[in-house]
């Protein structure tokens, strides 16, 4: 048992919801010794222990890699999606960071595009879909190809690896007011436009990714950024900019049939 | 229908499609404010100047007409665009979080949908003033104040009476804060809208959309004041 310094006791409102389509409330819990070098998500597994102990249905939440690179942990804490700390998803967020006493607010990522599994659970296959859309190069098929036969200057390297750093978490989508996908969308469309090797299919990968997402339900970028202030991976909004520019240019292009 | 039309459609049919209109038709209304402001202080420069602008501008004639088609198509799409926008994103999020936070949106950035409608609702009201004369006797050919001469109207005293009557002023003036506020975000978002802002160029484009917005303000409002105050009579 922690002692009384290193451990916190919370109040916890979680999200419940039994199903896709169920109606939903917040449910309040106790979460009582926890170590403060516990992650966020490990709170909440002993939370749930506790839960199934008395009896009850643990609280469902995605987490996979819990070292902060998959993308499957989720989660709006007290309004931020992967909590207060910048930078850091839900999996790295550790209970130190929260002071003992505290009431804290646990909701689903909320969006039309994203429908609630369970609990904390969202779908996020809209993101395939997407990515289904554009997100891939056309290359020769067989042994691997030998390494810096295609040169990339360095800067277009760089610009496509902080791009390439989106781990497809969702929390641009869930911090958004209206639930858009620019920041997502704008980083996987770089990722290879930056790159000689995604050049051929620059076009029609901007026009395709942005179709898709708006068939998607996700909402419109009203340029407030709120998108780059939750970013686990920090992707700047600067890349909605080149997602725009690349989307006008190739729009242009198939209006008048070049 | 011929391939041309369809792709257009496609193009307004896409979400940073609207968008591109949104900020193009926004930048040209941007325009058609700055040299509305320049036409305005001319009342600064007494009667004879303002009265004999806004003759040259009727004297445009059929050109006027273009002039005004052109402004009423780029409102239209300016709001019906934007209309479609809003209405997309708030069926992306149906259910609002219990704990609202705001991280780094401009408080212009929040009040768009608000600001706008407000404009637009002075635009009718600014255009029933002094347009169309409604409710005022600007148009009455009996009060010999408001014509320079037959079918010249005198705009420098309709102006002045608009003004002088204080909630006419206090109107103008909350909805030229709310326009400012509107161009504030609107600026920037221009440039960003349509692929133009670059992380070097970005800060001095946030500035430049503030003084733009503020100078606007301060010059628009310039003239009710100075009317209240009893600077101009």
């Amino acid at each position: 048992m922690a002692d009384s310094k290193s451990s916190l006791d919370l109040t916890l409102n979680v999200w419940r919801q039994t199903g896709p389509d169920a109606p939903g409330r917040f449910e309040t819990y106790a979460a009582k010794a926890i170590p403060e070098t516990a992650s966020f998500l490990e709170m909440m597994d002993i939370v749930n222990e506790d839960i199934i102990a008395k009896g009850g249905e643990p609280v469902a939440f995605d987490h996979d890699c819990r070292e902060g690179i998959c993308g499957m942990c989720s989660m709006v804490i007290n309004g931020m999606p992967h909590g207060p700390k910048r930078g850091v998803t839900t999996c790295q967020l550790h209970m130190r960071s929260f002071r003992s006493g505290d009431t804290i607010w646990i909701e689903p990522f909320r969006a039309t595009a994203f429908p609630i599994v369970r609990d904390l659970a969202v779908d996020r296959s809209a993101f395939d879909r997407i990515q289904q859309a554009g997100g891939y190069i056309t290359v020769r098929t067989g042994s691997a190809p030998e390494a810096n036969s295609v040169p990339v200057p360095k800067p277009d390297a760089d610009a496509s690896f902080m791009a390439a750093a989106c781990i497809g978490c969702g929390a641009c989508v869930a911090a958004c007011k209206n639930a858009s996908a620019m920041l997502f969308v704008a980083a996987k469309v770089a990722h290879f436009n930056h790159l000689p090797q995604g050049r051929p299919e620059a076009d029609s990968r901007a026009l395709g990714m942005v179709r898709a997402m708006d068939e998607q339900g996700f909402g419109n970028c009203t340029n407030q950024y709120e998108c780059e202030a939750v970013c686990p991976k920090t992707i700047d909004a600067e890349y909605i900019r080149q997602l725009n520019r690349d989307y006008r240019n190739a729009a242009a292009k198939e209006v008048v049939g070049i | 229908m011929p391939p041309l039309v369809q792709y257009l459609i496609r193009f307004y049919q896409s979400s940073i499609g609207k968008k591109i209109i949104v900020a193009l038709t926004g930048a040209a209304l941007m325009g058609f404010l700055v040299a509305h402001l320049l036409g305005n202080l001319l009342i600064f420069s007494g009667p004879e100047a303002i009265n004999g602008y806004a003759k040259k501008l009727h004297d445009l004639g059929p050109l006027l007409y273009v002039a005004r088609a052109g402004l009423l198509l780029f409102v239209v799409l300016h709001i019906v665009c934007t209309i479609q926008l809003v209405k997309i994103n708030r069926a992306a999020r149906p259910q609002k979080y219990a704990v609202d936070t705001v991280r780094q949106a401009t408080k212009s950035s929040r009040i768009m949908i608000w600001s706008g409608l407000t404009i637009l609702a002075f635009v009718v009201y600014h255009l029933a003033h002094f347009t169309w004369a409604l409710g005022n006797q600007y148009h009455d050919p009996g009060m010999a104040r408001y014509w320079v001469e037959p079918g010249v109207h005198n705009v420098y005293n309709m102006v002045i009476d608009g003004f002088s009557v204080w909630y006419v002023s206090a109107f103008y003036i909350i909805a030229m804060f709310l326009l400012c506020s509107h161009l504030n975000h609107g600026f920037s978002s221009i440039f960003q809208t349509l692929g133009l802002a670059t992380p070097r160029t970005r800060q001095p484009i946030d500035l430049a959309g503030k003084l733009f917005a503020w100078g606007l303000f301060l010059g628009n409002i310039s003239i009710p004041l100075s009317i209240l105050f009893g600077i101009k009579s």
